[in-house]
């Protein structure tokens, strides 16, 4: 089933002659648990693709889709709703709230859905216990490493019933193996049935992916096919010949 | 045909079949033998195995390397039978001269590979017809389809061999930086093109003299 779809999705900025076509015609499908990477190139689209698909702005033309709901049809405060209990999204700066502590940073989505003060902070305990930082969950976000507070950030949009996580270059200032580490923990999301999509210019972050979505001047450029499976790299079958 | 083959022959970057890596087989032959005597076959299996079995070796390979190692005097048999099989490998005092030499030598580096993908995308700039950056994403998503595998392999943390994940994660850095590359390569020609609508693009005489394609 299809948690997210875009559907011949185009965004311009501007007018006349200033006009920008960030995005033109996208259409990109995203499966229940499917892990999808979308490269491409500075000024390429990706992080207008993502705030489209997360319904913070909308399309110029096209429609988007989630969880079998058109965010055409819909009223403003059912897509602040629908925002809020089924998406999460990851930037590249974090964008945690420095007066709250870890958990309350992770619950407080929950907390302005109308969920009890109680059942939010449990189902924030919840997530951070998932990526083991449960000891970490009073502190303050200027008490956490780097990597710690991308976790908590991660913590924080797959929370609750998150259906949807949108993560732009969510990695961005952490080292290779913290990154590794981010990309773990979505897959970890992944393998519990969240969809998500990375926007990444990493290429190992990438091949974590399903699937690589390539975006050039707004237009899906390509993209990978399923990859085979990977016992064939190391088929002793294959050529190793060292005679010489 | 294996992925392996159908995708490696396309850049015959393939470690295994580089000249340094049978010298690497050589050596890595020399470090286990510095841990005690040992047979051809049982040194196969710990190769395989200390490389996280990224590199499979077939016994063969083994005795004719060991064969060399005993000529260069770096090696030597305890029991000089014909049967291959019942010969029994020393390292002598020269051989581990040698190893902790190799160890400490820095690949070489310095001259730059006759590498067939700057080719291919040099030579696509040259023909008119050819869109250089259909062909840059024809190779860059060859490249991280690759990726994609390799990175699978290294998905349950939990079983990852410590030899295996070393081992992949030189692989992935590989491939990622063909990756980079291809990027500013893209950027590169576009940013080109823009400045000089009708001036050629760049041509390759010049990095025939430096790099003696
Ligand atoms: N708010 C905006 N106003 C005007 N132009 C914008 C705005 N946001 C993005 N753009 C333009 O849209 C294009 C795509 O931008 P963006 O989605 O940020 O690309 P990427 O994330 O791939 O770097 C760029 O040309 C950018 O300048
Ligand atoms: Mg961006």
């Amino acid at each position: 089933m299809s948690v997210l779809e875009l559907l011949k999705v185009g965004k311009s900025y501007g007018e006349g002659a200033s006009e920008v076509h960030a995005l033109s015609d996208v259409d990109l499908s995203v499966d229940r648990g499917a892990l999808v990477a979308v490269m491409g190139p500075s000024g390429s689209g990706k992080s207008t693709l993502l705030t489209i698909a997360g319904s913070l702005e909308e399309p110029t033309s096209g429609d988007v889709v989630v969880g079998g709901n058109s965010l055409l049809t819909m009223s403003r405060d059912d897509r602040a709703r629908l925002r809020r209990r089924s998406i999460g999204y990851v930037f590249q700066d974090f964008n945690l709230l420095a007066g709250l502590t870890a958990v309350e940073n992770v619950s407080l989505p929950l907390e302005l859905d109308g969920i009890s003060q109680k059942a939010a902070h449990g189902a924030g305990m919840t997530a951070l216990e998932e990526l083991g930082l449960l000891d970490r969950a009073n502190r303050y976000p200027d008490e956490l490493s780097g990597g710690e507070r991308q976790r908590v950030a991660i913590a924080r949009a797959v929370v609750g019933e998150h259906q949807l996580l949108l993560a732009d270059e969510p990695s961005g200032a952490l080292d290779s193996v913290n990154g590794e580490g981010v990309m773990r923990m979505i897959l970890a999301a992944c393998h519990r049935g969240v969809a998500a999509v990375v926007v990444t210019h990493d290429a190992q972050l990438a091949s974590w992916a399903d699937r690589v979505v390539f975006l050039r001047d707004g237009r899906v450029a390509d993209q990978t096919m399923a990859p085979p499976s990977p016992e064939s790299l190391l088929d002793p079958a294959a050529p190793t010949d060292l005679e010489h | 045909m294996t992925i392996c083959e159908s995708l490696y022959t396309q850049y015959d970057t393939r470690y295994v079949i580089d000249e340094r890596t049978i010298m690497s087989v050589r050596h890595a032959l020399l470090a286990l033998l510095d841990e005690g005597p040992k047979y051809g076959l049982q040194l196969r299996e710990e190769f395989e195995s200390s490389t996280g079995e990224v590199w499979p070796l077939n016994v063969g390979q083994v005795y004719t390397t060991l064969s060399r190692l005993e000529r260069d005097g770096l090696v030597e048999c305890e029991n000089a039978v014909d049967d291959d099989r019942q010969r029994d490998y020393r390292i002598t005092d020269q051989g581990r001269i040698e190893l902790s030499d190799w160890l400490r030598t820095p690949p070489d580096f310095s001259l730059p590979p006759r590498d067939e993908l700057v080719i291919k995308v040099l030579v696509a700039t040259r023909m008119s017809g050819v869109n250089v950056h259909e062909i840059i994403q024809v190779h860059r998503r060859a490249m991280v389809e690759l990726m994609q595998q390799w990175t699978r392999l290294k998905e349950d943390e939990s079983e990852l061999d410590l030899g295996f994940a070393l081992a992949v994660d030189a692989e992935l850095f590989r491939l990622d930086s063909v990756v980079r590359w291809l990027d500013v390569a893209d950027g590169r020609l576009k940013r080109a093109s823009l400045e000089s609508k009708d001036k050629s693009i760049p041509t390759m005489p010049k990095y025939r003299r430096r790099v003696g394609l």
